[in-house]
């Protein structure tokens, strides 16, 4: 139990002076994913029956290495993003929830740089 | 985490039946639920049976012959029975509403009435809305300007700024979006929610206030503000027919022109 008054609970620790960057961040990847994920999805379509040669040529475009890293980036920062937004609505219990922010951030991180290495490492060989 | 049952003293149970008097043509069943502290009791749902004849066309008049007539220990607030004052709101039909607007008639089947969701109950209809209150203490609805104000008259406002107070000044703080809002219903100690972000949204678009960039600042939380994911309950259910989500959406577009 709590003598606090209504407003001082309410008040809280005050505006964290933070959130613009985060709203923002979260629409422009949005909207970016929104060509490149139809790009992604048709061009792997695309190359269903091609060989290992043929992928690797279609990687090794500058403007394909690009664009793939572009997807990688934005999907990983949206995911990021929309993750942390999930656990701050329904995961409650402090020190979960801090495990939980600090597993999906570096967990994004990770595997991004998975991909990037994986595309850049194609794209120059 | 989430609790995805409740507590075993909050299970609600099946309450007691009170029939209509003999000679009624035109019955109405009632579903209120009813907890009352004192009792030690788990909440339960009680049925009325009304006439239809004996009472008023709303849902405030269908409790009121209750309290009167049927049962007196139910509990509910109410005051101008008009819906300007807000005092009544509560949970029919699984809606958030006015008990003095909504008509009897509108529901179908048996009415069901429950206080407004997920908050505190002190008894019966009456939740606890301190916490909804002190919120809208924290966004200091009231005008903020260093100019002093003309010697012989009050502060000019032109038409068109006026116009822009439409759809704002009319909430009546019911707190029924606020309580129908998923959000809220979540992080409501830290999520202003809906009625009181309207209102932040009332005075940060009021051309008289000098302080947009402090409410601004004091509205800039990822909980405070960014907490609505655009559900849209609050504009679903307000009974005054006013669209928080939308005013909300302005907080968050002016966000962005004082940083783009």
């Amino acid at each position: 139990m709590s003598l606090r008054s209504p407003l001082g609970r309410a008040r809280g620790h005050g505006s964290a002076k933070a959130g613009v960057h985060h709203w923002w961040v979260q629409r422009l990847t949005g909207v970016a994913l929104v060509p490149l994920s139809l790009w992604v999805v048709f061009s792997l379509a695309g190359l269903a029956d091609a060989g290992h040669a043929e992928v690797v040529g279609w990687i090794s475009q500058p403007l394909v290495t690009a664009l793939l890293l572009g997807f990688v980036i934005a999907a990983f920062y949206h995911l990021q993003l929309g993750l942390q937004v999930i656990i701050e609505d329904y995961v409650h219990t402090r020190p979960l929830q801090l495990i939980a922010q600090v597993a999906v951030r570096l967990g994004a991180v990770l595997f991004a740089l998975i991909a990037i290495v994986s595309i850049l490492k194609i794209s120059l060989a | 985490m989430a609790d995805l049952n409740l507590p075993p003293n909050s299970k609600v149970q099946t309450g007691k039946t009170v029939a209509a008097a003999d000679g009624a043509t035109r019955k109405k069943r009632l579903k209120i639920y009813r907890w009352d502290p004192d009792s030690g009791e788990n909440p339960r749902v009680d049925t009325y049976e009304i006439d239809l004849g004996k009472c008023g066309p709303m849902v405030l008049d269908a409790i009121i012959y209750i309290k009167n007539e049927l049962d007196p220990t139910l509990t509910f607030r109410r005051s101008c029975r008009e819906g300007i004052c807000g005092s009544c709101a509560m949970n029919i039909d699984g809606k958030n509403t006015l008990a003095c607007t909504k008509a009897i008639d509108d529901v179908k089947n048996d009415v069901a009435i429950y206080p407004l969701p997920h908050m505190p109950v002190l008894k019966d209809l009456v939740p606890d809305l301190n916490h909804f209150y002190a919120q809208y203490a924290s966004i200091k609805p009231w005008l903020q300007a260093e100019s002093a104000p003309p010697p012989d008259r009050e502060r000019l406002q032109s038409k068109e700024d006026r116009d822009k107070l439409d759809g704002l000044y009319e909430c009546i703080l019911c707190a029924c979006c606020s309580t129908s809002c998923p959000s809220y219903w979540w992080n409501g100690d830290r999520y202003l929610g809906p009625a009181a972000l309207l209102q932040a949204y009332r005075w940060l678009v009021d051309s008289r206030d000098e302080a947009t960039g402090e409410r601004l600042d004091a509205l800039e939380d990822p909980f405070r503000l960014y907490r609505c994911h655009t559900i849209m309950n609050c504009a679903n259910t307000c009974p005054k027919g006013l669209n928080p989500a939308k005013a909300i959406a302005e907080i968050k577009k002016m966000m962005i022109d004082r940083t783009v």
